[in-house]
């Protein structure tokens, strides 16, 4: 293919190994010598850990030893917080293992290590751990009483409290000729990964320390390891390897990311320890369990004077490295993509005996756009108005940007959207599902009497966070291009997006075979901050482009000193350097790099980029179901999801990330779900019980790429892609779902939205 | 007999003899990963659910993990590393994953390539509706399987 290569539906250079079953995941690694480890936890929630008896394992065939807390009581070992620091949070951080009191179902109170993992969990069955139970906190209720305290010097369950606000919404409110307020909630659930996590740790020959398998902020990690240990970041190194799929959850600093390099350590030896589906549920972080009381204030004629939300997050039992970020964003998102300038926020995240929260893909926003956009389908119906008509009539406007969204989060500075054109990307979604003509169509009675409706939702989305990213480009000796980037992969496909953004820099000069990308492992460049928050090619990708530019400048500058001529009239273009006007090239990107060789300077270059802002997308989301009173099963028949991402690099991958984010979206709201029981205890542990979707539950899903608003804050233009198709999945089922059960009277205020659900809000025919 | 208790078994794997001495309880997909280094059968559940482990015994899809290695003793097991030609020429199917971007993290592929071959090798020119059936029972978390489905429908020549 010709360049330029941005903006082409390339296929994936990544793919055949995945097809042919040569990827290298963690679990694929197994070095020389290597032990096994299992993790012993806690059957209870909440309980005083009176003893570890490791003598009833010592001695058992294959243990070579194990690690409690006592082993690291010295250590400054608490797991700091990456992303969303607010006050009071310090005091609620997790250390890698439980000392004195266990706090979740699944919190780990010893390590053991064997010779295989068969003796590691033959091993864990036969080990004695003491407990005196207490009473466990499992409601947002509860929480608040503190009757039962997780940390009892805290003296309370409340890990912070904050309120936040722009304009002033008692004003707004008390214009109002309507005001509709709900008690809403949102479930527990997880990103749910295919592959789980996994680790190896290893102190090789040459004194480093090396970690495979962490790979999302291997950075930050690799920093946050070493003052756990006490020992210098460049003693150690974070490796990235094929990764599973993340959503998230995947890659933040877990107990286990200290507990099996101390391992290793320890028992000098590599140590591996492959976290098992039930672990999964159990240990890696949970998402989006709050409920919130959100208003909106209208005037008669539908218009958006204000919004007040006070949202409640229960975060389980301990903050993690995702501190605030999920109750923090659904109170900022709360107001979506419409002209609102008085919002006023309470934000509460509170301390229950479950399993710690983090972020899942959109947090935050899949529940705040829920909240308000059901919100303002009740308005439509009491205004009578149609529901797309009050969301065309409040929806920011091209002229409106770039939109002030205020200082809603407290630990981040004001920010504003930064260019979008959400009226376009909302027509595009009506008009795709022919929503005028369908408006009257499912009113119309079906012979198999299911109630048909419509659900539409708009969203805004933000992506592409700083602080910086950090690039190098290399020309390598057979004239290809080698990309050093500190962002990492989970599944996304970066070395053919990046290696596109690369090639456009250097005129197709360099074909994509020909261009490499390393990323990811902690050690290879500087200035890496990861993946997270759609940023990899928004931030990465820009930072390639720069240096790229470097060194094409560079190259050509070079390259006239040898030839006596001006740089601004040779170019990079396909065969490799031409003169401008030359009707044939005058050296390929080899020959290049030779010339550079002899010139003695170095053929690469280094940049960083600092996005001045967040970038932010938006779209919308319109949904049609069909429901089935008797059974409370709910069909969709069609979905339909739109996001303008300002500028596609690659459509065939962004629309990739469209449908299985909607389709993970979609399905959360139906199926997925953490359900607790009063004791605390995780009554969805296995696959089994825990339902994700799968190929026959939502085929007719349709997703809509836009370029309308390329983001000015980027050389490339570009917003994140991988999270729209997540956000307004809840809003818009929900609103098809209450569409069609209007004329039964069912509201629809939480989820999930599961027939169970359903058929308890249904009110009985008589027969 | 105990657990740990290590039986002979013989077999045929990607069409090569393979005879190994292993425990009885090893597991089809760890004796492939861990005693043969086929790492492309992937464990995604262990309980039989998500389907990463499937692979082909008699040309039929089992779950990996749900199957003793002893069990498999005599019978003829192919894997994601037995489908591409020698000279790494690609299946008609894969080359549609590719195609059709059916993967992005790749961890569910080995289970959903060997579920669709065994679908294909059964039904040549299945509909839509009977390729979404027959991968039902392998989770994929990325795609949202609408472009699996187009890449079987299109290995298959069945317009989607």
């Amino acid at each position: 293919m010709n360049a330029p290569f941005t903006g082409q539906p390339l296929i994936r250079a990544e793919d055949i190994a995945h097809l042919t079953g040569r990827a290298r995941f963690v679990d694929d690694i197994r070095p020389e010598g290597c032990l096994h480890a299992v993790i012993a936890r806690s059957p209870f929630a909440h309980a005083r850990l009176l003893g570890v008896n490791t003598a009833s394992v010592e001695g058992l065939p294959g243990v070579v030893g194990v690690i409690t807390a006592a082993d690291f009581a010295e250590l400054p070992a608490e797991i700091p917080i990456r992303l969303a620091p607010l006050a009071g949070f310090e005091t609620f951080l997790q250390r890698p293992m439980a000392a004195d009191r266990v706090r979740f179902v699944g919190e780990a109170v010893a390590v053991i290590v064997a010779t295989s993992r068969f003796a590691a969990e033959d091993a864990a069955e036969r080990l004695e751990v003491a407990y005196e139970p207490l009473d466990p906190v499992v409601t947002y209720d509860a929480a608040r009483a503190g009757a039962s305290l997780l940390f009892p010097a805290a003296g309370t369950n409340i890990a912070t409290r904050y309120t936040a606000g722009m304009g002033d919404a008692d004003a707004a409110f008390a214009r109002a000729d309507l005001v509709i307020e709900r008690h809403m909630t949102a479930h527990r659930h997880t990103a749910l990964p295919l592959e789980t996590r996994g680790l190896i740790a290893h102190q090789e020959a040459d004194g480093i320390l090396r970690c495979w398998g962490s790979t999302k902020v291997t950075q930050w990690n690799r920093r946050a390891l070493a003052v756990m240990l006490g020992r210098p970041e460049h003693s150690m190194d974070l490796i990235e390897v094929d990764v599973g799929g993340g959503f998230g959850a995947k890659g933040e600093f877990y107990p286990e990311d200290f507990l099996i390099p101390f391992a290793a350590l320890r028992f000098g030896a590599p140590v591996k320890w492959i976290e098992d589906r039930r672990e999964h549920l159990l240990t890696t972080n949970h998402s989006r369990e709050m409920e919130a009381t959100v208003a909106m204030a209208f005037a008669r004629d539908g218009t958006m004077l204000g919004v007040r939300a006070r949202i409640s997050a229960d975060m389980g039992a301990y903050v993690r490295t995702n501190g605030g970020v999920v109750p923090a964003k659904a109170a900022q998102f709360v107001a979506g993509p419409y002209r609102i300038r008085d919002i006023a926020l309470e934000v509460e995240a509170l301390l229950t005996n479950k399993t710690p929260v983090g972020t899942l893909r959109g947090p935050g926003r899949y529940e705040a756009h829920f909240f308000r956009e059901r919100l303002i389908d009740l308005a439509a119906g009491q205004l009578g108005l149609d529901p797309a008509e009050i969301r065309r009539r409040n929806l920011l406007r091209p002229t409106d940007m770039p939109w002030s969204i205020g200082k809603l989060v407290p630990y981040e500075p004001a920010s504003s959207i930064d260019s979008s054109d959400v009226p376009a990307a909302f027509d595009a979604a009506l008009d795709a599902l022919g929503y005028d003509a369908l408006r009257d169509e499912v009113r119309k009675p079906r012979p198999d009497g299911r109630l048909h409706g419509i659900g539409l939702a708009c969203f805004v989305e933000s992506s592409g966070a700083g602080p910086s990213e950090t690039a190098r480009v290399e020309l390598r000796e057979d004239g290809g291009l080698r990309l050093i980037s500190g962002v990492s992969t989970q599944g996304q496909g970066h070395k053919t997006v990046l290696a596109q953004v690369a090639g456009d820099v250097f005129g197709g000069a360099v074909p994509m075979d020909a261009i490499e990308l390393r990323n990811g492992t902690a050690s290879l460049i500087e200035g890496g901050f990861g993946t997270y928050h759609s940023r990899a090619v928004v931030v990465g990708g820009s930072a390639i482009h720069l240096a790229g530019q470097t060194l094409r400048a560079k190259l050509l500058r070079a390259a006239a000193a040898r030839l006596q001529l001006r740089a601004e009239d040779l170019t990079l273009r396909e065969g490799g350097l031409w003169r401008e006007g030359g009707t044939q090239p005058i050296a390929s990107m080899a020959e290049l790099h030779a010339w550079m060789r002899e010139a003695g300077e170095a053929p690469d270059a280094t940049e960083t980029f600092r996005p001045e802002g967040r970038t932010y997308t938006c779209g919308a989301h319109a949904a049609h179901v069909a429901v089935d009173t008797e059974t409370g099963q709910v069909e969709v028949l069609r979905y339909v999801a739109t996001e303008d991402v300002g500028k596609a690099i690659n459509p065939l991958l962004i629309h990739g990330q469209a449908i299985g984010a909607a389709v993970q979206g979609i399905g959360a709201t139906f199926l997925d779900e953490l359900v607790y029981d009063a004791d605390g205890q995780l009554l969805t542990g296995s696959l089994a019980d825990y339902l994700v979707a799968t190929a026959t539950c939502f085929p007719n899903i349709e997703t809509i790429t836009l370029e309308n608003a390329p983001s000015t804050l980027n050389p490339l233009g570009a917003k994140g892609a991988g999270e729209g198709g997540v956000v307004a999945c809840a809003a818009a089922i929900a609103n098809a779902i209450a569409d069609a059960l209007k004329p039964l009277g069912v509201e629809i205020n939480h989820l999930p939205l599961g027939p169970d659900r359903l058929l308890r809000l249904i009110p009985e025919t008589p027969a | 007999m105990s657990p740990a208790e290590t039986l002979t078994v013989a077999l045929t794997v990607n069409g090569e003899a393979v005879t190994r001495d292993i425990p009885a309880r090893l597991s089809l997909a760890d004796f492939l990963r861990e005693e043969l280094r086929l790492t492309g059968t992937h464990l995604g559940c262990e309980h039989g659910v998500c389907g990463a482990c499937t692979v082909l015994l008699d040309g039929e899809p089992v779950r990996g993990c749900l199957m003793l290695a002893v069990q498999a003793r005599g019978r003829a097991v192919t894997t994601v590393e037995g489908l591409a030609a020698t000279d790494g020429t690609l299946t008609p199917l894969q080359a549609a994953f590719q195609k059709h971007h059916a993967l992005q993290c790749g961890f569910c592929t080995p289970g959903m390539l060997m579920t669709a071959t065994a679908l294909l090798a059964e039904t040549p020119h299945p509909t839509a509706d009977e390729v979404r059936d027959a991968i039902s029972g392998n989770i994929c978390r990325c795609t949202g399987y609408v472009q699996i489905v187009e890449a079987v429908l299109d290995a298959a020549g069945t317009a989607p």
